[in-house]
């Protein structure tokens, strides 16, 4: 058997089976059905892939029996496969989970019939980016995803959603169009948008025009990537999408850029002069990023900004551009994108427990609901980085190879590394005892005392939660115009008067049982976090072998190119 | 190979005059802005693409007279896909109108929170500095002040007749007329 004619099927299934869930649509049981048998079919075969390319090589095959270089060429070699194999896991998971989830939304207007068919073509896509062997099919196939994605984040179109989409529609077109500009300069410049060709091809050009187009297109992954300074987008957007959304994109999109630049800065630009660039980049993303998830009193919003700050690490790595820096960022990706994909769906779990997830309102839940601070506590912690836990395993591996590499600039960017693991630690710390550890009680006591505070501007109990609630002390002295201070009364006293957990508990509104399938699915991704850290010696076995590979680009150029146009 | 200028210019224009547009808060306009800068764009991937030929048909012209046709069927793809964004827009845009009266791109309200509570903040601060500070710590400052503007230090005897107690009100007022504004 040929065993490249796998290497399409994860994209090809997903788009048949979006193609079928919709002419199902009126039937949703058997909707569901297909769809949860695509995925599983994909999973599996992103797993026979990976053993495959790790034990014979890159698997290349040319679509449509163009003669090369002509065609559109599919590769898989063992970074975009491990990147399939991962994705496709949290894919299946978040779909599981939103099947428990009875709609695709709160909202009981959400068109649920669509939800399945786009997330569907949001899995096509994503395969196909990390699959895709020229430029512009990695442009379609970004396309892809984005459209899937612009109809996931607008689902029901209701005010906030389309007001967050907005955003987020608007800086992507502007992405793409980069993208475009960039092809075409490629394509004038070299004449082929074939990767490996390319990776020949540009090594022969004057070194301004090389830069100038590698710099295009770093500006547009990094605005997919989320990386500092174009990062603004991420955290307006993805919070007020329904949470399997937010959790899928979390996980997926983002990396699907980190991927990208990772292919750019190895088989296309090996050597640029943009390493230290990125390191300063990767610093600044850690470091702001996580600086904005410590001001958030919104677990959800606190956790899109952790998500930016953590791209620092993936850039990080890539900056290094030596192999254990590499083979550190591939596993960190393979890491995050479970880990942050299995957060925002606890996070949806205990919207719908606890009716919010506002630190302000929420108190008590490890007691209210066990499990929940459970699924929530491990991965948070793995998030920092406690060992031994594959967060911790990961950082080590990027810090190590940081100061391997020995230059200052290195040096500082460990250095910013470990605050941003502490900072990542103190914000998730805080989320913990304000939203699980301490009771409901003091929770509304201290929503109350802050508007009191407000109404009276007296009494020191008042002032001392409020201190307590933002968990920093303030030095300033300013004066604040009148304006201003009335708009922040008002402000506060809406956040106090709104119904927290303790109230709603008395109401006896919540409902208690939460869908079997939603905490299943969320359970299963927490223990694929925790397996991670089971077998992190073989993965970090398989990382190092994919850096290896991806320092290497004459393997990727000659798995793909015939002898003749090498 | 040689370029035409014309289209070139063409094409900078128009990738220009989008860019602008995209800056309007307004959707529709952000939207009329994407349609004329993909043009532009579109246009500059033609003009980069290399020299005019003949139709690129098999067997109907020499394989040396025809344009190069990847170019093209890549800049058909982009105007398919750039089709689709502008319907999806063009519904969101009347989604915003239908929920708001308008269609101008919101400030987002989280931001806004976060900046209002940080007001909040610094006014309990500057509250909570004015009622503990003793009037040591007033003194000391008034004195600072002083210092500052450059007056000479006054001498013991002159001190009764000091004008210290004027900057200590000024300074303090504000504050206090919060104070007394509270409900």
């Amino acid at each position: 058997m040929r065993t490249e004619l796998l290497v399409p099927f994860p994209v090809l299934l997903p788009l048949l089976g979006a193609g079928l869930a919709l002419c199902l649509s009126r039937r949703p049981r058997a909707q569901r059905a297909v769809t949860v048998a695509v995925l599983l079919a994909v999973v599996a075969i992103a797993g026979v892939l990976t053993t495959l390319v790790d034990d014979n090589g890159p698997l290349v095959i040319w679509i449509g029996a163009w003669e090369p270089p002509l065609g559109i060429t599919l590769v898989a070699d063992r970074v975009s496969v491990l990147m399939l194999l991962v994705s496709a896991v949290v894919a299946l998971a978040v779909l599981v989970y939103s099947i428990g989830q009875g709609m695709t939304g709160d909202e009981m207007e959400t068109p649920v019939s669509i939800y399945h068919p786009t997330f569907l073509v949001l899995v096509a896509g994503v395969a196909n980016a990390f699959l895709a062997g020229d430029l512009f099919n990695l442009f379609v196939s970004f396309e892809m995803l984005l459209f899937a994605s612009y109809v996931l984040l607008t689902l029901g179109g209701t005010e906030s959603r389309i007001r967050a989409g907005t955003i987020y529609v608007v800086v992507n077109i502007l992405s793409s169009m980069l993208f475009l500009i960039g092809l075409a300069v490629t394509y004038a410049a070299t004449g082929t948008v074939n990767l490996a060709q390319l990776s020949l091809r540009l090594q022969e050009l004057p070194d301004g025009t090389a830069l100038m187009i590698q710099l295009l297109l770093l500006v547009t992954f990094a605005i997919k990537a989320a990386v500092f300074p174009l990062s603004f987008w991420l955290p307006d957007s993805y919070p007020t999408a329904p949470a399997p959304v937010t959790a899928v994109f979390a996980g997926l999109l983002t990396k699907v850029g980190v991927y990208a630049i990772l292919r750019l800065q190895t088989l296309l630009f090996p050597g640029s002069p943009l390493t230290d660039l990125l390191l300063w980049v990767a610093l600044a993303t850690m470091l702001i990023g996580i600086l904005g998830a410590v001001a958030q009193s919104d677990i959800k919003r606190m956790l899109s900004f952790t998500l930016v700050s953590h791209i620092g690490y993936m850039i990080f790595g890539i900056g290094l551009a030596t192999h254990a820096g590499y083979s550190g960022a591939v596993f960190y990706v393979a890491h995050h994108i479970t880990i942050q994909t299995a957060l925002f769906l606890v996070l949806g779990l205990v919207e719908r427990r606890a009716g919010s997830t506002s630190l302000v309102k929420l108190g008590g839940l490890a007691r209210l609901a066990p499990l929940l601070a459970v699924m929530f506590f491990i991965p948070a912690m793995n998030l920092a980085g406690i060992p031994p836990l594959s967060g911790f395993i990961g950082k080590v591996g990027l810090l190590g190879a940081g100061i391997e590499e020995g230059t200052p600039l290195a040096y500082a960017v460990v250095a910013a590394g470990t605050v941003t693991s502490l900072l990542t630690l103190y914000a998730v710390a805080k989320t913990w005892n304000l939203a699980f550890w301490r009771t409901p009680e003091q929770a509304h006591e201290m929503a109350v005392a802050m508007a009191e505070l407000d109404q009276t501007r007296s009494g020191m109990v008042g002032e001392q939660s409020l201190m307590r609630h933002r968990g920093h002390v303030h030095a300033g002295n300013q004066l604040v115009d009148e304006a201003t201070l009335r708009e922040a009364r008002a402000a506060l006293q809406e956040e106090g008067s709104d119904e927290d957990l303790h109230e709603l508990l008395e109401q006896r509104k919540l409902e208690t049982r939460l869908p079997a399938s939603m905490v299943g699915s969320t359970a299963a991704l927490v223990l694929v976090t925790v397996l991670f850290t089971v077998i992190a010696g073989p993965l970090y076995g398989y990382t190092d072998r994919a850096g290896d590979n991806l320092q290497h680009s004459e393997v990727y150029v000659d798995a793909v190119l015939p002898e003749e146009l090498r | 190979m040689t370029t035409s200028l014309a289209l070139l210019a063409g094409s900078v224009s128009l990738v220009g005059v989008g860019a602008y547009l995209m800056l309007e808060r307004s959707l529709t306009r952000v939207l009329i802005g994407l349609v004329i800068l993909s043009n532009g764009v579109n246009l500059g991937f033609i003009v980069a693409s290399g020299d005019p030929g003949d139709p690129p048909l098999l067997g109907e012209y020499a394989a040396l007279d025809i344009a190069d046709p990847l170019p093209q069927a890549m800049v058909l793809t982009a105007i398919v896909i750039t089709l689709g964004t502008v319907s999806f827009v063009l519904a969101m845009a009347y989604r915003s109108w239908q929920l708001d009266g308008h269609d101008d791109v919101q400030d987002d309200v989280e931001d806004a929170a976060i900046r209002r509570l940080a007001a909040a903040d610094e006014a309990s601060d500057a509250f909570d500095l004015t009622v503990t500070a003793s009037p040591d710590d007033a003194d000391d400052e008034v004195s600072e002040e002083e210092g500052s503007d450059g007056r000479p230090v006054p001498d013991l005897e002159e001190s009764p007749h000091e004008p210290s107690p004027a900057p200590r009100v000024s300074r303090e007022t504000p504050v206090l007329d919060e104070q007394e504004d509270r409900p």
